[in-house]
């Protein structure tokens, strides 16, 4: 039911949800738990794997690599966690960016999981991103693949002429190939440009006609921010108790 | 005598660095007649195809496109031109762009002003016309290089053109894919240029053959007298498959 929704809705939920998260104090743990919580029941309803959500999210590390150092230096006032003495202020902001990032990193795994590359585009033309953008995006999308394999046959001939990779002496060779696959990709981009404008190309690439959409369905893909934002309030209620 | 779809008069043409390719090629091509451009790499055939729709602004001669002339200047004719002259070009990769097979064929009528059912129907003519009508919402990348090349002669049956110029049709293809392209080329009631060095797809497909060398036209007749000529031939670089022969 998730993958169905229009995909300019659900950018536009995965964003709010992300702004709401982002608007909460660190210090209300207590909302965080629950966002949690009612991402699993998107996660569970959108039928997306726990095994892919989690995979998939690892590729936040390297960004809260520097988050979870925050603790360990710092000024001001210290308190012991386990064998560590870690600074109060860098410890809630350390959580609070692994923390906020997580959600986020998996509202996007929610998303990209539940829309195909293509309709994420589509939704972002619908929303107005400048249409040059779109196309750049739109013709990686479709070139990856030829590139790819480009590359890949040419690490094939590069080894069967008995070449292996090996330390700093392969540089100057890996080089030379990243180089000679930039020209060959450049000079595919002459000839894809000379095609489209065989074919009539003035600027604009063809657009998909839109449909009106019903005010349900609005609803519908707005649950999620909805209930994420219902949590924020209920919080600030709770806290100010 | 009716208009020809193609007139070349007297086209040269040389690259900004100085390097001449064409020496003054004459041509012409009647309606509904199926031309095989022969010969030898480096002998200006891309660089004619090229001026033929446009893309290369002709700097000496001319080129009439079904009685219209090709001026890379004159903005909303050589609009007009490109959707006369249909290109297939010889890596399908850089033909099909789009993300799906039904998008890319539409991509032509659509910068032509086709909308909504009108193109829908065009695309689908298109896409049956070569075989390839169930395939039209997949990825081109997931298609067979066969097949990609058979949706790159639909992206420009589309536009349904005046006259069809395809650059190495036959290259790369497995030998059904390439009977599976003659069948389909051969069904087509269109004016047809064939850039080929594949001497028996040309004999096979074309009644009538050129052979372009150094930048100039240096034979014109039947396929079957020029492919008989086995001098004219080496002269030329071209050669007939061992075993093959023509009675």
């Amino acid at each position: 039911m998730i993958h169905g929704l229009p995909s300019h809705l659900k950018i536009i939920a995965a964003l709010s949800f992300i702004l709401i998260v982002v608007a909460t104090p660190v210090t209300q743990w207590g909302a965080f738990i629950a966002y949690f919580l009612w991402l699993f029941v998107v996660v569970k309803v959108a039928q997306i794997p726990f095994g892919t959500l989690f995979k998939r999210a690892l590729i936040e590390i390297p960004f809260i690599f520097f988050a979870i150092l925050m603790p360990f230096f710092g000024s001001g006032e210290k308190i012991a966690v386990g064998p560590f003495d870690l600074y109060r202020e860098g410890l809630i902001a350390g959580s609070g960016i692994v923390v906020k990032g997580t959600l986020g990193v998996m509202t996007a795994i929610i998303l990209s999981t539940s829309t195909t590359a293509r309709e994420i585009l589509r939704g972002l033309e619908r929303l107005r991103l400048p249409v040059l953008m779109v196309q750049i995006a739109s013709f990686m999308l479709r070139y990856v693949n030829v590139v790819n394999d480009e590359m890949e046959r040419m690490k094939v001939a590069r080894e069967s002429r008995g070449f292996e990779a090996t330390g700093m002496k392969s540089w100057k060779v890996l080089a030379t190939a990243a180089g000679a696959l930039f020209i060959r990709s450049y000079e595919r981009g002459e000839r894809v440009h000379l095609s489209m404008l065989s074919r009539g190309y003035e600027g604009v690439l063809p657009q998909e006609e839109r449909m009106k959409i019903d005010a349900s369905v609005w609803l519908k893909a707005m649950v999620y921010p909805l209930v994420a934002a219902l949590i924020f309030i209920t919080q600030l209620l709770i806290g100010t108790i | 005598m009716n208009t020809p779809s193609l007139e070349i008069k007297e086209l040269a043409f040389a690259y900004p660095d100085g390097n001449q390719a064409l020496y003054g090629v004459n041509l012409s091509v009647q309606k509904g007649e199926r031309v095989a451009l022969l010969g030898p790499n480096g002998a200006g055939k891309t660089t004619l195809v090229m001026h033929m729709n446009g893309i290369h602004p002709t700097s000496h001669g001319s080129i009439h496109v079904a009685g219209q002339l090709v001026d890379a200047k004159n903005k909303e004719s050589i609009k007009e031109i490109r959707s006369k002259v249909g290109i297939v070009f010889q890596d399908p990769d850089d033909q099909l762009f789009m993300p799906t097979v039904a998008e890319d064929v539409a991509f032509g009528p659509y910068n032509m002003g086709l909308r909504g059912d009108e193109l829908n129907k065009v695309v689908e003519e298109a896409l049956e016309l070569v075989g390839m009508l169930d395939f039209r919402d997949r990825p081109p990348h997931h298609l067979s290089f066969g097949q990609r090349r058979r949706v790159a002669v639909a992206t420009v049956l589309a536009m349904k053109p005046e006259i069809l110029v395809l650059d190495e049709p036959s290259s790369n293809l497995d030998p059904a894919s390439r009977r599976e392209l003659a069948d389909i080329l051969r069904s087509l009631d269109i004016t047809m240029v064939m850039v080929t060095h594949d001497l028996p797809y040309a004999y096979e497909l074309c009644a009538r053959s050129v052979i372009l060398k150094g930048g100039v036209i240096v034979a014109d007749g039947s396929t079957h007298e020029i492919l008989t000529d086995s001098a004219l031939l080496a002269a030329n670089r071209l050669e007939l498959p061992v075993g093959f022969s023509i009675q």
